[in-house]
């Protein structure tokens, strides 16, 4: 051997890689071989250039940079030995993909090749242009392709198919050309080639329309024949997989002929049969014998197959959802999923089967089974197959309860007819994973209590049991803490009482213990303290006797280091020791929760996701400012500040516990500057209860832009705002005040703290308000009308997005004819 | 269609790769990362598929050697398991029950082999005899060119000494 030519052997060097024990020694042999390679490359050398690209190729599979090797891919493809070529291919293969510009250069080889009289040769050459070819070379090669198709040699012709199978999938417009060639193919009598022109007859039906309707026409009975010659074939060693006779090729043709039936009355009509023998006659103990029975189902799914046949699919898929194997089960699964469209009814036979696999060990399964139970839900179904989900949700892994708990939610929130089950299995879902429920989801389940007036005592009696014994649970401790605050009257006088619940003792002092619990609780988070901190305040109005170690309770947080905890403690025990004359209307229960808004803003936030980034911007510093000057409870100089807010108030009313009671009362002030007040009184309230810190943010975007476009009221807030400010630093009360003037700090805060959230999500109440009074500003009008016709357009702009206009027509015919065929066309001028 | 084959050790080595859609050098690796990460560490006896990134990946474990294919939704995947089967076998009457050393030394014959198996993602033969047939039909090709080629070297040597 030349000892200067590139020196080792290619098993001496992957040798020499595998004896190296650490990276850093791979990487220094790896070097060594790739410098010498290099060497080699610019001395084209000629002798070794197969060997060298065999070492390229493993260097290149341990992931090692090799571009410098793709040039000698093309010189071994241009060469005109069969090895050279051999690898020269293999190379090219697995060194280059179709975006690199050097492929181009190998057209020209490749068009030799697919010409040579070698057979083998022009295979390495169809294997390459199949794997790899560019919608160019596509363009270029494809009549020598076409005319492979025709060739003797059975070998030519299924790598030439599946060559076209890729040429069409890149270039679908010559579909064309390989229609009649396909059609062909399918009369053949060699395995090799029937699967691959089955397969570039499917991939045709899916290229092109043209196609399909050719192929429908001549090729439905061809795939026919085919099935029922190997069905009925005798034993063929050569092709036999577990006493089936080449169950690839049953595949193909049944997918095929998925292709042909779809939406096709006559084809479909043809082909039952063979579907019904197939059927029946497969056994399905071995897993190749199930690949093609599941295939079937599919077909039969998928074509306009007879009910007798769809009935033999479902029980099929019955049997296979039944089965012991992991594989068997996930497939079924996954069919179920697709034919769940085709025939509702006979999936709900196997509710129970499904619902098992809900509860498997093996993740796959369990995802797709949880999945198709939610296809599953109906109003007759929800409730035994939610109770089996709560069920299953005691006991289920921890890292699966997120998924589980989302789907659960949704379906009640869905499904739910009566409120009484809708709370009940909410509290079920809260006790068992009430840390994965979302925020929204029992911010709703709030919004239904407090709408719920006759449930209000059962649902925080049965609360504050669960809570007892489950209280590690975020979710149900604030829903719990919020109820307790607002009801904590009927949790102790037993008021509401239902027919079938069990009555419990609760003792003033027993509801004071667990809100108590729940605010040392370590695991308890800043969200909950808060919330604890404001059901307190609550009671402590409510229960009366327990004042005083309310007061205690609350003081102790006055040097808490969460700011937010800190504030509020402040705050509450100022309202609690010095202002008692307006404490019992501060915090009564709160009005009643809107429903609609509630779900409407819901939407909303979930549409604007992107508003609610923008939010956070400089503008809405002003408005942030504004709760600081109206929510002041001690109205003495609030007066005052009103009437700097806006010339055109009539008279603020004097007396301090008169504004107030209107402040907390009327919420229907008249509309430019009684806003403020409204705002104000919205914001008090919403200061003690919880929130919704996603909505907020979108109202919040929605005040900033409608403040932005025209609304004075808005504007005269702003200015407000910034007027009140120096007066609360001057204030005796600037210990109520400021504490809320760090609002905007918290702002910043993840968006769960609670009391901002109010603050503005009352303010936005009132600008929506406000921006809905500007909706009158458009009104309808009449675009067109004549005795047979009138056309009328009515305007809605949405808040927060100004740009956008919702135009609804509404056309009403005056004749007594008749119309059809009634075109509406409108000509809209184009701004730039 | 099947995207790309991947032959992956216990240890996480690559063993074979064939993309037949076109993924750059670095979405290559990182797809062999991820897919190794999940498929090593799943259970013996859970099922053989894995959702990934909207596709399906099959993979079967003979001894060492994971067999992975990754194939689009809608395909189905009993049948890949059986191709993959189909490809296994093959492969251990060509090397005479083959085992994972086969495979590194003799890298290159599994890609050729793998060729004769499958083309742009779909399945070419399904008899593994006319597998067996056509590689053998090119391997001695290749020791007759080589043959000629020594035999033209020795008569060159000769002519010259």
């Amino acid at each position: 051997m030349n000892p200067f030519s590139s020196g080792t052997r290619l098993r001496d060097m992957i040798r020499a890689i595998r004896t190296c024990k650490t990276a850093a020694e791979e990487r220094a042999v790896v070097r060594k071989e790739c410098a010498a390679i290099r060497a080699a490359v610019s001395d084209n050398d000629q002798e070794y250039r197969h060997r060298n690209l065999a070492k390229l190729m493993f260097i290149h599979m341990l992931g090692y940079p090799t571009h410098f090797g793709q040039m000698e891919c093309l010189k071994l493809i241009a060469s005109s030995g069969f090895p050279e070529k051999r690898i020269g291919y293999l190379g090219l293969m697995l060194l280059l993909d179709e975006r690199q510009e050097v492929l181009m250069l190998v057209t020209n080889s490749l068009k030799q090749d697919l010409n040579h009289s070698n057979q083998y040769i022009v295979g390495l050459a169809l294997c390459a242009l199949g794997n790899i070819c560019s919608a160019e070379m596509a363009r270029d090669l494809a009549p020598e392709v076409e005319r492979l198709l025709q060739s003797r040699d059975p070998n030519i012709k299924k790598k030439a198919a599946l060559c076209s199978i890729r040429i069409i999938r890149k270039v679908p417009d010559l579909s064309e050309n390989f229609m009649s060639p396909a059609a062909a193919l399918l009369k053949e009598k060699h395995h090799g080639v029937l699967i691959t022109g089955v397969q570039l007859c499917t991939d045709l039906c899916k290229a092109s329309p043209e196609a399909l309707e050719y192929l429908r026409k001549n090729c439905t009975e061809g795939s026919v024949r085919i099935l029922k010659d190997i069905s009925n074939s005798s034993y063929a060693p050569e092709y036999d997989i577990s006493g089936i006779a080449d169950p690839f090729l049953h595949i193909r043709v049944l997918k095929l002929m998925r292709m042909l039936g779809q939406g096709d009355a006559d084809a479909s009509d043809s082909i039952n049969d063979i579907l019904a023998q197939v059927a029946t006659k497969i056994e399905s103990n071995k897993n190749a014998g199930n690949a093609i029975l599941y295939e079937c189902v599919e077909t039969i799914m998928g074509i306009e197959a007879t009910s007798g046949l769809r009935i033999l699919a479902i029980n099929i898929l019955g049997r296979f959802l039944s089965n012991r194997d992991n594989n068997i089960r996930y497939v079924a699964l996954n069919m179920l999923m697709r034919s769940v469209v085709v025939d509702s009814q006979a999936m709900q036979r196997h509710r129970a089967t499904i619902l098992e696999c809900v509860k498997d060990s093996d993740a796959s399964i369990r995802k797709r089974a949880l999945e198709l139970v939610c296809l599953l839900v109906n109003d007759t179904n929800v409730k035994p197959l939610t109770k089996e989900l709560i069920d299953y949700l005691e006991v289920s892994e921890e890292e699966f309860k997120g998924d589980l708990t989302e789907k659960i939610c949704s379906i009640v929130e869905r499904f739910s007819t009566e409120k009484l089950w809708y709370i009940d299995q909410m509290l079920k879902i809260l006790s068992e994973a009430g840390s994965h429920v979302k925020d929204e989801v029992w911010h709703s389940l709030i919004v239904v209590i407090s709408n719920a007036a006759d449930l209000q005592g059962y649902t925080v009696r049965s609360l504050y049991k669960a809570l007892q014994t489950s209280s590690s649970q975020i979710g149900l401790a604030r829903v719990a803490l919020w109820c307790i605050g607002e009801y904590g009257e009927m949790l102790v006088n037993g008021a509401c009482m239902l027919a079938a619940e069990e009555p419990v003792t609760v003792t003033e002092s027993d509801a004071v213990d667990i809100v108590e619990v729940a605010l040392k609780c370590h695991s308890s988070d800043i969200t909950t303290r808060a919330m604890s901190l404001i059901a307190l305040l609550k009671l402590s109005s409510r229960f009366p006797p327990t004042s005083e170690r309310i007061t205690e309770l609350i003081m102790q947080n006055k040097g808490n280091l969460e700011l937010e905890l800190q504030q509020r403690s402040i705050e509450f025990s100022n309202i609690i020791l010095k202002h008692k004359n307006i404490k019992t209307s501060l915090v009564e229960r709160m009005p009643v929760l809107d429903e609609s808004t509630y779900m409407g803003r819901k939407e909303v936030s979930s549409q604007d996701v992107p508003a609610v980034k923008t939010s956070k911007t400089a503008p809405s510093e002003a408005l942030l400012n504004l709760p600081n000057g109206v929510k002041k409870p001690p109205a003495v100089y609030m007066g005052d500040l009103l009437d700097l807010s806006s010339d055109d108030v009539p008279a603020t009313k004097p007396s301090t516990n008169d504004f107030l009671q209107d402040l907390l009362g009327d919420l229907a002030v008249p509309v430019s500057s009684g806003a403020p007040l409204s705002g104000g009184s919205d914001i008090l309230m919403d200061l003690l209860s919880i929130g919704s810190p996603i909505q907020n943010d979108s109202s919040l975007s929605n005040s900033v832009s409608t403040g932005a476009v025209n609304s004075s009221a808005v504007s005269s807030l702003a200015s407000l705002s910034s007027l009140t400010s120096p007066s609360i630093s001057v204030s005796p009360e600037a210990s109520i005040v400021d504490p809320l003037r760090g609002m905007d700090q918290i702002k910043r805060q993840p968006p769960s703290t609670a009391p901002i959230v109010d603050l503005m999500d009352g303010l936005s109440n009132h600008v929506v308000s406000v921006a809905g009074s500007e909706k009158l500003d458009f009104l309808p009008i009449t675009a067109f009308e004549n005795n047979s016709l009138k056309t009328v357009f009515s305007f809605t702009k949405f808040p927060g997005r100004p740009q956008v206009t919702q135009i609804k027509a509404t056309f009403t015919n005056k004749s007594l004819n008749s119309y059809t065929d009634f075109i509406f066309q409108a000509a809209v001028p184009k701004v730039h | 269609m099947i995207q790309f084959v991947l032959l992956i050790s216990r240890q996480g080595k690559v063993r074979l790769t064939k993309w037949y859609s076109p993924y750059s050098q670095k979405e290559r690796s990182k797809v062999i990362r991820e897919l190794s990460g999940v498929i090593l560490t799943r259970g013996p006896k859970l099922c053989n598929f894995v959702e990934w990134r909207g596709f399906k990946v099959v993979y079967r474990r003979y001894a060492s050697l994971y067999f992975c294919m990754c194939i689009d939704g809608d395909d189905n995947e009993l049948e890949v398991l059986e191709i993959i089967h189909h490809f296994v076998e093959i492969l251990d009457r060509y090397f005479g029950s083959v085992c994972e050393l086969d495979l590194i030394f003799n890298f290159h014959k599994a890609y050729y082999i793998l060729d004769e198996v499958i083309i742009a993602g779909e399945l070419q033969e399904s008899s593994k005899k006319a597998v067996a047939r056509t590689i053998a039909a090119q391997d001695s090709l290749v020791d007759t060119a080589k043959e000629q080629a020594n035999s033209l070297s020795n008569m060159i040597v000769q002519a010259t000494k």
